[in-house]
């Protein structure tokens, strides 16, 4: 996104001073993804602002023209005080907006569909399988089939997709990792899910953006996106981490803290997401059902 | 206005202000917005109405034949209502008091069944914090019972304006617009009896 | 324990550690008290009591609302700075200069303010003021109702003021979303402070959307038919059509909120069967309407300042009335674009993304009349034209910005960002505020009887113009970078320069308010030069303009006959508009009345009863209000007759100087050979 950050710069010789002190290239984050969901989201924005230039360049420079060249003094100009309807204008005023819109509501459709966080990413390597917990006021990651959990911190495999199931120990948190993309509410009782991919190797900040109170501006978190060695390097570091999640130690981290440093945690406790949500659900099911599969958002 | 004037009974509205027509046209008005309001109820009731939480049912908690008994009280005093107004055209100032009269007794009693309903549940642990369909149906009864107390309250200021005033224009016109309410309330009551009871208890 | 007494309230439930809080809140004493000094030093208590606070005039509790919206615009702005300058400096190691605790107060009460009691109340008196001068009424349909709706807006804003002081407001943003708004996350008064100003204040609103409504349908003066009605009317007419249908859904969002706080309800609770979710979806079934109940009447502000500088009929009419309809209805149909992200399918999600960009087709062909009123015209370079050019210019970069966020993919990115934040403001500074300063400057002269002074409204304009664009426009960068809203504090160097940038912006726009004060006092002193004799100072087009200004209390000695959507031009073509019936006669009015400001009264105090859990109090001031009522309900005395003499008098004295003045088509004497118009 070197053309953006270029004509950023041109308007506003703050930010360029601001990128060449401190940021590397994530500096616009959205307009600068890493990955496929957030690379089509951007096109997305770019093409629906192209779109809609189609009308609003007109109506900004017809604004000046017009107020100029009918200005109270200019008697040169035409004046026809009673002139209030014209059929030729009326017709093209509404129709032009509609097609514009018309175009963007088939964009809409398809890219609903085709971005929604639901749908699990094509690709023929398996998806690992996150399990993030909005709490006061930090991430829990579980890995469900590592059986380890990180607190503000974490770590997937570069070209591998990730899907994620969310939800929330505390108040309505908003998940998301603006580099990779779409971002999604995570709510006591209720599950939501989420797929994302990284595309490179590197380090991108993910946050609550759904405010959450007086803990929320330090709710944010270090994504890694590494080789599949690196990832298994670092599952192979967590699972020597001295503690593990049980249910005391899990009762400790739901104790509100702000600010909190990456932790690790070798073991979890089996089924920890499901119980989380069914704490909060209204009509808990009974043991033998399966839990928290479908929770009606 | 310092203007020194002259004063008028107010026996007619040149322009239309607080004219009956106007007045029933914005109680009108505002009895649409109580329907959004309780349409509001009701898509909320709607939500929570499975949310037993580990609580009792509607099955388990209503009793259809006391509610319809409860029901009775309200209909009748809809007729009884209607009899106050004919009775208002008659220009029969008695009479009009009389109905009054039973009809606010009937929907007297249609409170008091109300609230010996919800203290029963409340002091049986079914109250509406224990779960959120029981919130929702407390909450559902509750504002159309709010509805009627409020209703009643008006029903016992019209029964002394009408014996200390007579059955002057403002009355008359404040007579027309308790009836619009009253029935209002009938409607939104065969909705509740339908929705949370005739529903629940099946 | 809570007292008996005293509820919850204590003496520690003032902050007197707090600087920051102790000095807003002494400064706040401190202008009370002069301005209480001041009205006892002068003698006027009692004309304030007869004039005004008693008053059912439609004119005056108008005027009130203005007055409310704009000091409260002062209040709001405040917080405003304090938020920027706080996101300007608390960067990595600088916390700033407030907690959390206190930022998020700030942002709430920010939002609250700006929309509930700047943006309602500023167009509410506006269309006070407006609205039955423009249809040939001699007042609302229900004048005592007004006064209601005008003292329980006025108290609930009096009771954000005094949670300043005494507790705290809300923590939980202006939407107040639970679970962070239940008891269990905000135990404290703060959240009770702000479930009580917009319960009280949303209940006088609702009244007065009755009101305008019953007003616009029944008492239009004769042969103006709804196709005949004034643009700004026909705004009005929507937006209380949107009221009635809006509001009892905010009625009982905040109620089912605070009978979850209050008596352990689980409407929105986490547990027990609670469904956080139908907050959102409840509250934003009111919010979305309510985004077009506040920008409605500022279009129609615009086209009346459009058409009535540009000198020339407003292009498209019909247009103009039935996209106002189309956005009134569209309005109910897209409240879940506000929550994309809540894990809804792809289907909902389209079909809320497509019914919100639709909005945009009306909106724009809105745009597109007032360009077209301008063409072919002869435009006027005044205060409330450059309001309006600044609207349009700004308000499409809005518009464009809101079709983006209406595309749920899009969403998924920008929801919560600061670029959602530069986008509502830039609905509703330009969209609303830049539409009521217009009419402000435009309705001016009829409420007082001069103009407002150009010179320092013209610096207004161009201060809050740039002040907007340079605190905006970085907002939307840094959405592209990845920022959250409502943030205190934050670790990334490279936000801070747009932040100080917004600070700047913000700063320009302080100077912007300075002008209009300014403006405001040299106007005052100057207006023996700005007066306005005819009560026409614009050459206006309709019928608030065939009155004097200020208007007699009456109006209209004699209510005008309409047969032209430009009335009033069309009376001074015909060289009738200042013609004058052969016979004055008695005119019916309501009289003045103390219940509406008792009734408000007594909702204070429940309010604050309520809010401090004083159960005595707020039993006893609910009994006080239904007492005012029944008592005023007893007294069938309520109007009387100004009789035709003194309306002769009046409107003798008004030819007179119109005729000193030199106006045109005007006698000084009485004519009482003109036919009786009907």
């Amino acid at each position: 996104m070197e053309n953006a950050k270029q004509t950023r710069r041109g308007w506003l010789p703050q930010g360029a001073l601001a990128c060449t002190a401190g940021c590397g290239g994530g500096h616009w984050a959205l307009l600068d993804p890493m990955g496929p969901i957030g690379a089509d989201e951007k096109t997305l924005i770019l093409t629906a602002f192209g779109l809609m230039l189609i009308v609003v360049v007109p109506v900004i420079v017809m604004t000046f023209a017009f107020a100029w060249k009918y200005r109270a003094s200019n008697k040169a100009a035409t004046y026809q005080p009673k002139w209030d309807y014209s059929g030729k204008i009326e017709t093209i005023v509404w129709i032009v907006p509609a097609v514009i819109v018309a175009a963007l509501s088939v964009l809409v459709w398809k890219s609903s569909h085709d971005l929604s966080p639901y749908k699990p990413i094509a690709s023929n390597i398996p998806p690992v399988r996150v399990e993030a917990v909005a709490m006061d006021w930090k991430w829990l990651f579980i890995y469900p089939d590592l059986g380890i959990a990180t607190v503000n911190k974490l770590v997937i495999p570069t070209g591998v997709p990730v899907s994620f199931r969310i939800t929330s120990d505390t108040v309505m948190s908003s998940f998301f990792i603006p580099r990779l993309g779409s971002q999604i509410y995570a709510m006591a009782g209720m599950q939501t899910r989420l797929h994302l991919v990284a595309a490179h190797d590197g380090t991108y900040e993910g946050l609550n953006t759904q405010f959450s109170g007086a803990g929320f501006s330090g709710m944010y978190f270090d994504t890694v996106a590494t080789s599949r060695q690196g990832f298994d390097a670092w599952v192979k570091q967590v699972r020597q981490a001295p503690g593990t999640l049980d249910a005391a130690a899990f009762k400790a981290l739901e104790t509100p803290s702000q600010n909190d440093p990456p932790a690790y945690f070798s073991a979890v406790k089996p089924h920890l997401f499901d119980d989380i949500i069914q704490k909060y659900m209204a009509n808990p099911p009974r043991p033998a059902q399966a839990p928290g599969m479908k929770m009606g958002v | 206005m310092t203007a020194e004037v002259l004063t008028y009974p107010a026996a007619h509205a040149d322009h239309g202000h607080d004219a009956t027509a106007t007045q029933t046209f914005g109680f009108w008005l505002y009895i649409m917005t109580d329907c959004v309001l309780f349409a509001s109820i009701f898509a909320t009731f709607a939500v929570l109405s499975h949310n037993y939480a580990g609580g009792p049912t509607g099955k388990e908690l209503f009793n259809l034949r006391y509610v319809f008994g409860e029901t009775m009280f309200l209909l009748f005093s809809s007729v009884t209502y209607g009899f106050a107004v004919l009775a208002m055209n008659r220009d029969a100032r008695n009479q009009v008091m009389g109905w009054l009269i039973v009809t606010f007794f009937l929907g007297l009693g249609f409170i008091g069944m109300e609230v010996n309903e919800f203290t029963r549940m409340i002091l049986e642990g079914n109250g509406p914090d224990r779960s959120g369909f029981l919130s929702a149906f407390f909450t559902l009864v509750g504002t159309h019972g709010t509805h009627v107390s409020f209703g009643l309250i008006w029903m016992a200021v019209m029964i002394f304006q009408v014996a200390g005033k007579g059955l002057t224009t403002p009355v008359r016109s404040r007579l027309m617009r308790l009836s619009m309410f009253w029935h209002f309330l009938d409607i939104v009551w065969i909705g509740v009896f339908t929705i949370v009871y005739l529903l629940g208890a099946m | 324990m809570d007292s008996a007494l005293f509820g919850k309230l204590t003496v520690s439930a003032i902050p007197f550690d707090n600087a920051i809080v102790m000095w807003t809140v002494g400064v706040a004493l401190t202008m009370g008290a002069v301005i209480l000094g001041l009205v006892t030093y002068y003698g006027k208590w009692s004309y304030l009591w007869k004039e005004w606070l008693t008053s059912v005039d439609h004119k005056r509790i108008g005027v009130m609302y203005v007055i409310l919206a704009l000091v409260m615009l002062l209040r709001g702005f405040a917080d405003a700075i304090m938020m920027r300058a706080q996101q300007a400096v608390a960067e990595g190691p600088s916390q700033g200069y407030l907690p959390p605790y206190h930022y998020d107060q700030i942002f709430s009460a920010h939002g609250t303010i700006m929309i509930i009691f700047v943006a309602m109340p500023f167009f509410i008196g506006l269309m006070n003021i407006a609205v039955p001068l423009q249809i040939g009424a001699r007042d609302v349909a229900f004048p005592f109702m007004n006064a209601i709706s005008l003292w329980l807006t006025v108290i609930s804003a009096a009771l954000v003021m005094v949670s300043l002081g005494v507790g705290d407001f809300s923590h939980a943003g202006w939407t107040g979303y639970p679970p962070l708004s239940e008891s269990q996350y905000s135990p404290g008064p703060g959240v009770d402070y702000w479930i009580w100003s917009l319960q009280l204040g949303g209940i006088g609103t609702l009244m007065t959307g009755i009101n305008f409504f019953v007003t616009i349908v029944k008492m239009r003066a004769p042969g103006m038919t709804y196709m005949k009605m004034p643009v700004f009317t026909w705004a009005i007419f929507v937006t209380t059509a949107l009221i009635m249908m809006a509001f009892p859904v905010l009625t009982v969002t905040l109620g089912l909120l605070t009978l979850d706080r209050y008596l352990g309800m689980h409407f929105f609770t986490n547990n027990l069967g609670g469904n956080l979710m139908m907050f959102p979806n409840l509250f934003w079934i009111w919010g979305h309407p309510e985004v077009y109940i506040v920008i409605l009447p500022a279009f129609g502000m615009f086209s009346e300042v459009v058409a009535t500088f540009s000198q020339k009929r407003l292009f498209g009419y019909h247009s103009m009335i039935y996209a106002s309809i189309a956005i009134g209805v569209l309005s109910f149909a897209v409240w879940l674009h506000h929550f994309f992200t809540m894990g809804a399918g792809a289907d909902v999600n389209a079909f809320f993304g497509i019914a919100t960009m639709i909005i945009a087709v009306p909106t724009g062909v809105k745009i597109f009349n007032w360009l077209f009123t301008m063409y072919r015209g002869r435009v006027q370079f005044t205060t409330p034209v450059l309001w309006t050019l600044a609207f349009i210019v700004t308000f499409t970069i809005g518009g464009m910005t809101g079709v983006l966020m209406s595309v749920p993919a899009a969403d998924f990115v920008l929801h919560n960002s600061e670029f959602l934040v530069a986008h509502f403001h830039n609905m509703l500074i330009p969209g609303a505020l830049f539409g009521y300063f217009a009419g402000y400057a435009y309705w001016f002269p009829k409420a007082f009887g001069f103009r407002l002074d150009e010179k320092w409204g013209k610096r207004a304009f161009w201060a809050w113009a740039i002040g907007f664009l340079v605190a905006f426009m970085p907002l939307y960068a840094l959405g592209f970078m990845g920022m959250p809203r409502r943030l205190s504090h934050y670790d990334n160097p490279a936000w801070q320069p747009y932040l100080e940038v917004a600070a700047a912006g913000a700063a320009i726009i302080f100077v912007g308010i300075v002008c209009q004060v300014m403006q405001l006092i040299v106007s005052i002193k100057n207006r023996a030069a700005l007066r306005d004799v005819t009560g026409d100072p614009w050459n206006g087009h309709t019928l608030e303009w065939a009155v004097a200004s200020p208007p007699p209390f009456y109006n209209f000695a004699e209510i005008p006959v309409v047969h032209d959507l430009d009335a009033f031009t069309d009376m001074k073509e015909k060289g009738i508009a200042y013609q004058r019936p052969a016979k004055y006669r008695d005119i019916h009015m309501p009289r003045n009345t103390p219940a509406g400001f008792i009734i408000g009264m007594f909702a204070f105090s429940f309010g604050f009863a309520m809010i401090w859990y004083i159960w005595w109090l707020a039993l006893a001031s609910a009994f006080g209000m239904l007492i005012t009522l029944i008592v005023r309900s007893l007294n069938d005395n309520v109007d009387y007759y100004v009789p035709a003499a003194e309306v002769e008098r009046i409107e003798n004295e008004h030819h007179r100087q119109m005729a000193d003045a030199g106006a045109t088509g005007v006698n000084a004497e009485p004519a009482p050979y003109f036919a009786h118009q009907v």
